[in-house]
């Protein structure tokens, strides 16, 4: 690629930058009375909504060489249910939701050791030609 | 811990999932994103832990439970070899579906403790989210259970197909959103159970119909699932860490599942219908074998030879070298053939392996450096170029009928163009045709030259020939 074409490169994604960001300042715009209105719902819907955005933008950038670490570190993260478990198991009145929290505790963690575990290793072994 | 600083710490370790997903767009960033990941991780338990109401019994349960469950885990991911690694990620899907499971049945026991109503009078917004993340865990979960056993082998990869198939998923869709609707209105406990049983059998009659090849994108799927049941349990329980989280594994699995079905040229609804691969030769019918010129065979010696004296040599290594487990000696013969002052670079099409990037990681294994490895598109126009393309496991990703040839099965997929180098060396154990059931008609240009026999042994005499 010459240099020309990366500075022509450079500067359209530098404009569609711009662009996202006022898209992005809009999208607060309308979301902040939202939130003002204290719907929770709304609020969680928004932040969802927003959340897909950051991941298709972030997951395109990954390059392909790493798909398999990405989908080692999504599975882990994933596990962040775990969150849900602890609670379950911590403060729940009842032998039958303690024990569903205990249960979901214990999956979750060999998820997000194993996942970060895995992951690791596989980008352990990522070297540079002559590292 | 007071809710303000809890739903920071949510907040903070939102921020450091993105920036481990941030991380793995370059080899030399992606070791600290995967330190964020876990930074960000241990931030949202530790967290939940000082949330009041943890009593000194409940907190002993959690640490029993995550010390049992990182023992398994960390274990088994030191142990697992990579080209086992599909068969482990779909495995571990299963188990963010289940925990998915058990946290709906947790916040349906006791939803108190998430702030959802009491027990029998759950709002019924909850109940809805509730039950979606319920639905989406089960099928994650025996849907990755079937994944699981296909990628290990232990059931047939072969599409399992029966008449009406797809009339009964919808069949039992619809009544899945029934019995959704009925739960909903009545708050049932049977209902809940009733949906979870339903889902669980959706999920394994969603996948057998899959063929074992296709695995790539089912898996890719599994793992977008696995977010969306993640997103689910996170709007029952009211919490933004695990809505962003899931909102991130959604996206990046719906965006894999998309590579991937690109990779093969077919449409994701295709996959999802399944039954592909199961016509067998059908689609080999093109032209008669009698006109086609013979087969050009050589013996290691010849490639060896002929490699010594050449400048550029791409290497595309498929799946099947994976199987012959022929990939350090594949690095090996590439190491000689740069003292020999060849240029080595490796071609990898987006569906080598049996998930996406899995070649890439069988190669780094091997210490290829990982700068010397490129996608399809990069290393395409290189073909044209260099002297000698060295095709050792890859069959269909290399057939030039893809570009050509409307009546071929494997019509419009993305190809390696190999066939553009001087010499193409073609290592196979026989003539037979690759997954797609299509012959290749690579093997019967002028410029190919076949060398039959196990990928690693061929390469292995490569190596002596040119060792001598």
């Amino acid at each position: 690629m010459n240099p020309t074409e990366l500075a022509t490169q450079a500067q359209s994604m530098a404009q569609r930058a711009l662009e996202l960001a006022e898209q992005a300042r809009r999208a607060a715009e309308v979301a902040a009375p939202v939130a003002a209105a204290a719907e929770p719902f709304l609020y969680l819907l928004t932040i969802f909504l927003l959340a897909c955005f950051v991941g298709y933008h972030v997951v395109w950038n990954v390059t392909p060489a790493l798909h398999s670490p990405l989908m080692g570190v999504t599975n882990a993260i994933s596990s962040v249910i775990v969150v849900g478990a602890i609670l379950a198991a911590g403060t729940a009145e009842g032998t039958v939701a303690r024990i569903f929290g205990f249960l979901g505790v214990t999956l979750a963690a060999v998820n997000i050791f194993g996942g970060f575990m895995v992951t690791r290793r596989m980008l352990a072994m990522f070297k540079k030609k002559g590292g | 811990m007071a809710t303000t600083l809890s739903t920071l710490a949510y907040l903070v370790a939102s921020v450091l999932f993105i920036l481990a997903l941030r991380g793995l767009s370059h080899p030399e960033t992606s070791r600290t994103g995967n330190m964020y990941g876990m930074i960000g991780m241990g931030i949202a338990i530790l967290a939940t832990l000082f949330k009041p109401g943890m009593g000194f019994g409940g907190i002993a349960l959690i640490v029993a439970g995550l010390a049992i469950g990182g023992t398994v885990g960390t274990v088994v991911a030191q142990r697992i070899q990579m080209t086992a690694l599909p068969q482990l990620v779909a495995a571990f899907h299963s188990l963010v579906g289940m925990a998915a499971v058990f946290v709906a049945a947790a916040a349906f026991y006791a939803p108190e403790s998430f702030g959802i109503g009491t027990r029998g009078h759950i709002h019924g917004q909850s109940l809805v989210e509730m039950s979606l993340g319920l639905a989406i865990g089960a099928i994650t979960f025996s849907g990755s259970v079937i994944a699981f056993a296909k990628l290990a082998g232990k059931m047939s990869g072969a599409p399992i197909t029966f008449g009406g198939q797809h009339w009964l998923n919808l069949a039992l869709g619809i009544l899945l959103l029934v019995l959704v609707i009925a739960f909903v209105a009545t708050g049932n406990g049977l209902l809940f159970w009733l949906i979870a049983f339903l889902s669980f059998a959706l999920g394994f009659l969603l996948i057998i119909p899959i063929g074992g090849a296709d695995m790539p994108v089912v898996v890719s799927m599994l793992n977008s699932y696995s977010g969306w049941a993640a997103a689910g349990i996170g709007f029952t329980i009211g919490n933004l860490l695990l809505i962003v989280t899931g909102a991130l594994v959604g996206a990046s699995g719906a965006i894999l599942s998309y590579i991937m079905c690109k990779g093969m040229n077919r449409s994701i609804i295709n996959v999802l219908l399944g039954g592909f691969g199961s016509e067998g030769g059908v689609a080999a019918a093109g032209g008669g074998d009698a006109d086609r010129p013979p087969v050009k065979a050589g013996s290691p010696e010849d490639a060896a030879y002929m490699m010594k004296n050449a400048q550029k040599i791409i290497i595309v290594p498929g799946y099947g070298m994976a199987v012959a487990q022929a990939q350090q000696v594949l690095r090996e013969m590439a190491d000689l053939l740069k003292k020999e002052g060849a240029e080595i670079k490796y071609a990898i099409h987006p569906v080598a392996g049996r998930m996406p990037g899995h070649m890439n990681v069988l190669l780094a294994e091997a210490n290829v450096p990982y700068d010397e490895v490129f996608e399809l598109e990069e290393i395409n126009p290189e073909f044209a170029d260099a002297d000698v393309a060295f095709v050792i496991g890859a069959n269909d990703v290399t057939n030039p009928a893809a570009k050509t040839d409307k009546s071929s099965a494997i019509y419009g997929m993305p190809i390696l163009d190999v066939e553009r180098a001087k010499t193409v060396f073609f290592v196979k154990r026989g003539m037979a045709s690759g997954y797609a059931g299509v012959e290749n008609e690579l093997f019967f240009r002028p410029n190919t030259m076949m060398l039959f026999g196990d990928a690693k042994k061929v390469t292995q005499e490569i190596v002596q020939s040119l060792q001598r």
